[in-house]
């Protein structure tokens, strides 16, 4: 049997590394990635912040393929053909090389089972004016971290000719998520210019399309805090103040020119902020994938969402926000019309957000899409290779392994500055993602998994999980003992 | 920016909690963060094992 797995992120190497451990020699394994390298996201933001080489971030795929024998592809899938063509029946991809040697070259490739795991695309198109070449930066890959850093630098300098700087993070479009990693980049910015005895001539804000702070896309948390049971808005928004980073939120972020933000309020407001330095979340969208059916016809629209996400095992209904459940969501991550061909990680539909969607008075949508963090991409890759390894060595009809959103948890570790004794990490922990209202009645989750924390330990949480998670990623011994 | 309370005064961050200097210090102090280190840990490994199946 022949495994396809387009995408080698979080999701698809963490699939493709179960798939080959379990299938062995017999079956084959083929990743299908863009890019050499892989790289551990999370950790762009110390790169963001001048801590971190891009080189600690990122590894060469190739020599780890050849060593587990997965058969690596440089390119970038075009199509899916999942009932072949009128030459074969047996489904396939349409890839392009994107590596030097071939580069632009096509190939078909054949598989019996296909994990689409292509993670998000950085939308940035859809806020005109926003991102890297135009006139904000980002974080959302470690080539842009790094040069975000080195925007910040000529901030810094202008900082010690003693020229204010205003600093603006945040989210870039009325419905973009991640607030969690913009969030984090706001607070490193914040220790660092502290650090530097620069914070007086430095204006931090934060804005977020968020209705209030701490919602973080997840429709916020509480917390056993203090002898109170607290809302993550608290939590968020003390944090905020503790770092004099001012906010601004219920904000969707419309057009960017240079040095000047416009942005929509909920309450329908038009307005405007100027910067030096922005750093900005773009929406995330799917990739763009076509699908084709035997005959040649386009089913891109039965097999993706209209957002580019694949459909999956979820309910799709479109209720209202009052009607919705946790079961909604999908547990196997199995395409609902081709059986063999799953999504993971980021790549999969969500069946509608998690956070109310809010409408401003002029009709604008601004709410956060649904977050999905490393954690449960992790798990879903793991997930999905358990259950195609099941179907090829056992022969079983229905998957038996779920990861449900409204089952996972999240931990968020927000870190604060570097090194073993300098340095903060707000942890924040929920379990599940997706509230469960039936479960737990009374906060939707359970409250005794729910942490809201600030201390040195989160920090070294943080640099503990970027050591561990680049040796599993390289299948360094005992690599699959290391939870995902 | 404004550090001093007074000048923020009527702004939304004049009113979040800000830790007290007795907070700040068990944030950082070595043992008590060791402790937190395991205990946090502890939790995020339940919750990765407890959600999937
Ligand atoms: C700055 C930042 C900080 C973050 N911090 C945290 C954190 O602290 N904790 C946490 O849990 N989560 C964090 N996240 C979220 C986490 O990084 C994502 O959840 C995770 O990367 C998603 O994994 P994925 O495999 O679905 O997608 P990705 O990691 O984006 O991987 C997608 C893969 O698909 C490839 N690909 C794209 N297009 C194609 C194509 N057409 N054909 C083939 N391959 C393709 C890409 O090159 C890539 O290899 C952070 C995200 C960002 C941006």
């Amino acid at each position: 049997m022949k495994v396809v797995v387009l995408g080698a992120g979080v999701s698809g190497h963490t699939a493709a590394a179960f798939l080959k451990k379990k299938l062995g020699n017999k079956h084959e394994v083929v990743v299908v990635s863009p890019s050499k390298y892989y790289q551990w996201v999370p950790s762009n933001i110390w790169v963001g912040i001048g801590k971190m080489k891009v080189e600690q971030v990122r590894f060469d795929l190739n020599r780890v393929y050849h060593r587990w024998g997965i058969v690596f592809k440089q390119a970038l899938v075009k199509a899916i053909f999942p009932e072949g063509d009128v030459g074969t029946s047996k489904g396939f991809v349409e890839i392009e090389y994107t590596c030097e040697e071939n580069k632009g070259s096509r190939e078909k490739v054949s598989y019996d089972f296909l994990v689409n795991a292509t993670g998000p695309k950085l939308n940035f198109e859809a806020t005109p004016g926003l991102g890297p070449g135009k006139n904000t930066l980002s974080v959302c890959t470690c080539d842009h971290a790094a040069h975000t850093w080195e925007e910040l630098e000529k901030c810094i300098i202008r900082l010690k000719e003693g020229k204010r700087q205003r600093f603006l993070i945040g989210t870039g479009h009325p419905t973009a998520t991640c607030q969690g990693a913009a969030f984090e980049y706001a607070l490193n910015l914040a220790f660092l210019l502290r650090h530097k005895k620069l914070d007086h001539l430095a204006e931090i804000t934060w804005i977020t399309n968020e209705y209030e702070l701490g919602d973080f896309g997840m429709a916020g948390a509480f917390i056993k805090r203090g002898g109170y049971y607290t809302s993550t808005k608290i939590f968020a928004e003390s944090i905020l103040s503790e770092y004099n980073i001012k906010w601004i939120k219920r904000a969707g972020v419309n057009k960017v020119e240079p040095g000047l933000v416009s942005y929509e309020t909920l309450d329908g407001a038009y307005n405007t902020i100027e910067f030096d330095f922005a750093m900005l979340l773009p929406a995330f969208s799917g990739h763009g994938l076509k699908a084709y059916n035997k005959t040649g016809e386009d089913i891109t629209a039965k097999v993706f969402a209209p957002n580019g996400f694949m459909y999956v095992d979820g309910d799709y209904v479109q209720k209202p926000f009052e009607e919705w459940n946790m079961k909604d969501w999908p547990q196997h991550y199995q395409s609902p019309t081709y059986k063999n061909i799953y999504a993971a990680g980021i790549a999969f539909a969500p069946p509608h957000s998690i956070s109310k969607p809010m409408k401003s008075s002029n009709g604008t949508a601004i709410f956060p899409s649904p977050p999905r963090t490393g954690m449960p991409s992790g798990v879903i890759g793991k997930v999905v290779a358990e259950n195609i390894t099941d179907i090829i060595r056992k022969g079983v009809s229905v998957p038996r392994h779920t990861a449900s959103m409204g089952r996972m948890g999240a931990a968020c570790i927000i870190s604060v500055g570097y090194g073993m004794t300098r340095g903060l990490g707000a942890t924040m922990t929920v379990s599940p993602i997706v509230p469960d209202w039936e479960k737990y009645p009374d906060w939707g989750r359970d409250i005794h998994a729910t942490v809201g924390e600030v201390g040195l330990a989160g920090h070294w949480i943080k640099l503990f999980l970027h050591y561990m998670f680049i040796h599993k990623a390289k299948g360094y011994p005992f690599w699959w003992l290391i939870p995902e | 920016m404004e550090q001093n309370m007074k000048v923020r005064g009527y702004k939304d961050e004049y009113y979040p909690p800000i830790p007290t200097r007795g907070t700040r210090f068990w944030r950082t102090n070595f043992m008590y963060q060791i402790y937190k280190f395991f205990r946090l840990n502890y939790k995020i490994m339940r919750i990765v094992v407890k959600g999937h199946s």
